[in-house]
């Protein structure tokens, strides 16, 4: 078998059995990513010495027993918002082109705990904020089905380089659809955890009460194996949860019968892609084939989730990227007269378009005179739209829905017009308003070849019913 | 559309300490008054009554001793100022 054939579980089975080990499953990794790489793009950063001494490492470890767990050796890249100790961490900016944390984010050290073994850092757009990893400072990820694409995003380098058997899994971060996304226009499977699930500490802060770290994988199984493996309580971050329902693979059941899932009519109009539509319903039938209760209903509020999203994780932004000064760590302006100059100057080089485009929203929402009309307003609205969440779930299970309004567009199409941009987060958006958990499981392409993805909502803590329904999904298209 | 004033860009680079060119001040103009329109579609809800919610879940304040669990990494993080002496970060000069 081709060794980057396996799934992440698969490959950390097949070296407990020793049918091969986790150097060759790092060298197999590296080697395609020096064959594809020049075109797709997924990395900012990779050190190819480091992975390959951390996966012999590994091996012995494995070999003598100490790691035995469903991951260990597995070769995984991390999205570059998170920081990895003494390796650079860019967040795709500019502004921290030279940084190196002295620290690592909980959840990769849960991950390095677990013996998967990092290859490098994946591109994204810049601090996350955009739906296309085309505002990253280092170049375009191309979207591995046709290159000619996006990847999605923001977590497009991460999603790209699972659908480009670049890795074997990633992370990825989630603010308002960034795992979800990438994950429907690649093929590949993601979910964003219900907040505070897993730990934030050490992911460089973008919307803070929005932002959730997440896998990305190649199917249900990996998903809700990492899923194990990142959720921690950690007293490192204050809004961590403590949980003790995170044995998320005993959800791994093939067997939806008498779940009942709601289909919002709102999520099925205007805008939305025929071939699109046309997937997602054919997805919902396969489960109601398999014994779901399939119902359509109203959620309302839809519309409202855009513009909430876009006021408070702005103000969140420019709050959270005062830090970035040209003082503690990354880039400074060469020229400059006087303190005050130097921050104007650092963070005016340093910030790209769409990232001073978000500071300056956040900063006008936050001010004075237009806190209480803008700020407060949105945190009202998101009140209302969570209570229509809830709602929703004291009838149904999960709510199914689109990931996205399309799949894929083409490279250089989306920057033009930032609004329009911002519309293509519709469906995933007021998840992250709800602190909820979605996945995103592809469920089929449209007539160009490329993916399209099924999204599945679930109360809070209840991930377990969406890796059941997504894995029985998966298991009838097999 | 909204017609965002010269004087609103200026207070609103000075709140972001961001430094714009003038063709960067006509974009962020228009793009901020196009968000602002789009954002007033929230004012089409009755929010009357309504709490602001920062938090979807009831979560309190973390509270813990102030204990250092990590010892000095002064020099780890120092090597990523852009400016050091003294084992201190360098700023440039405040006042004369």
């Amino acid at each position: 078998m081709d060794i980057l054939s396996y799934t992440a579980v698969g490959l950390a089975a097949a070296i407990k059995e020793g049918k091969t080990t986790a150097v060759e499953a790092m060298q197999a990794v590296l080697q395609k990513i020096e064959e594809t790489e020049k075109t797709i793009n997924a990395y900012v950063t990779i050190d190819k010495e480091a992975a390959l001494q951390k996966a012999a490492e590994v091996q012995k470890r494995i070999e003598a027993g100490e790691l035995t767990g469903p991951l260990a050796g597995v070769p995984v890249a991390i999205k570059d918002n998170m920081c990895t100790e003494g390796v650079l961490t860019t967040c795709s900016s500019k502004i921290l082109e030279n940084f190196i944390p002295t620290f690592s984010a909980e959840a990769v050290l849960n991950l390095e705990k677990a013996g998967a073994v990092m290859i490098g850092k994946t591109n994204m757009d810049e601090f996350a904020m955009g739906s296309t990893t085309e505002t990253s400072a280092f170049g375009v990820t191309r979207n591995p089905w046709n290159t000619e694409h996006v990847p999605g995003g923001s977590s497009g380098g991460s999603a790209a380089a699972v659908a480009a058997s670049e890795c074997f899994f990633a992370l990825g971060s989630d603010t308002g659809g960034s795992i979800r996304q990438p994950a429907s226009f690649c093929g590949v499977v993601g979910l964003k955890p219900t907040y505070g699930t897993v730990s934030r500490y050490g992911l460089i802060a973008y919307g803070s009460s929005l932002d959730q770290i997440g896998p990305l994988t190649k199917d249900v199984t990996d998903c809700a194996t990492v899923m194990e493996i990142i959720a921690s309580h950690d007293k490192k971050d204050s809004t961590s949860v403590e949980r003790k329902d995170t044995d998320f693979t005993s959800a791994l059941v093939e067997d939806v019968k008498g779940m009942k899932i709601g289909i919002p009519r709102d999520y099925f109009g205007e805008g939305l892609d025929t071939e699109v539509k046309e997937a997602v319903l054919a997805a919902a039938r396969a489960l109601e084939e398999k014994g779901a209760i399939v119902e359509e209903f109203d959620l309302s509020l839809v519309e409202y989730a855009i513009p909430t999203y876009y006021t408070i994780a702005a103000a969140e932004a420019s709050s959270n990227l005062e830090r970035f000064d040209g003082i503690k760590y990354g880039y400074r302006t060469p020229e400059y007269e006087g303190l005050h100059n130097m921050y104007k100057k650092t963070r005016s080089e340093g910030f790209g378009a769409e990232v001073k485009r978000r500071i300056m929203l956040g900063s006008f929402v936050l001010s004075s005179g237009y806190y209480d009309a803008y700020y407060l307003k949105a945190l009202r609205v998101k009140a209302m739209i969570r209570k229509a969440f809830d709602e929703a779930f004291a009838k149904y299970d999960i709510i199914l829905g689109p990931v996205a309004p399309t799949t894929a567009p083409k490279l250089g199409e989306s920057l033009s017009d930032p609004l329009k941009m911002y519309l293509g987060d519709i469906y995933t958006i007021s998840v992250n308003l709800a602190g909820l958990p979605g996945i995103s499981v592809p469920c089929g392409k449209d007539s160009k070849g490329l993916p399209i993805g099924l999204q599945m909502i679930a109360d809070s803590f209840e991930e377990k019913k969406l890796i059941r329904a997504a894995y029985t999904f998966e298991r009838g298209r097999a | 559309m909204r017609i965002i004033s010269d004087e609103t860009i200026e207070y609103v680079g000075i709140l972001a300490k961001l430094e714009l060119s003038d063709e960067e001040k006509e974009h962020a103009k228009k793009d901020m008054g196009s968000m602002l329109d789009y954002i007033d579609k929230l004012n089409e809800l009755d929010t009357t009554g309504i709490e602001p919610m920062s938090h979807v879940f009831k979560v309190q304040n973390v509270f813990r001793e102030d204990v250092v669990t990590n010892g000095d990494e002064s020099e780890k993080t120092l090597k990523n100022a852009p400016g050091e002496k003294d084992n201190m970060f360098m700023v440039p000069k405040t006042f004369d």
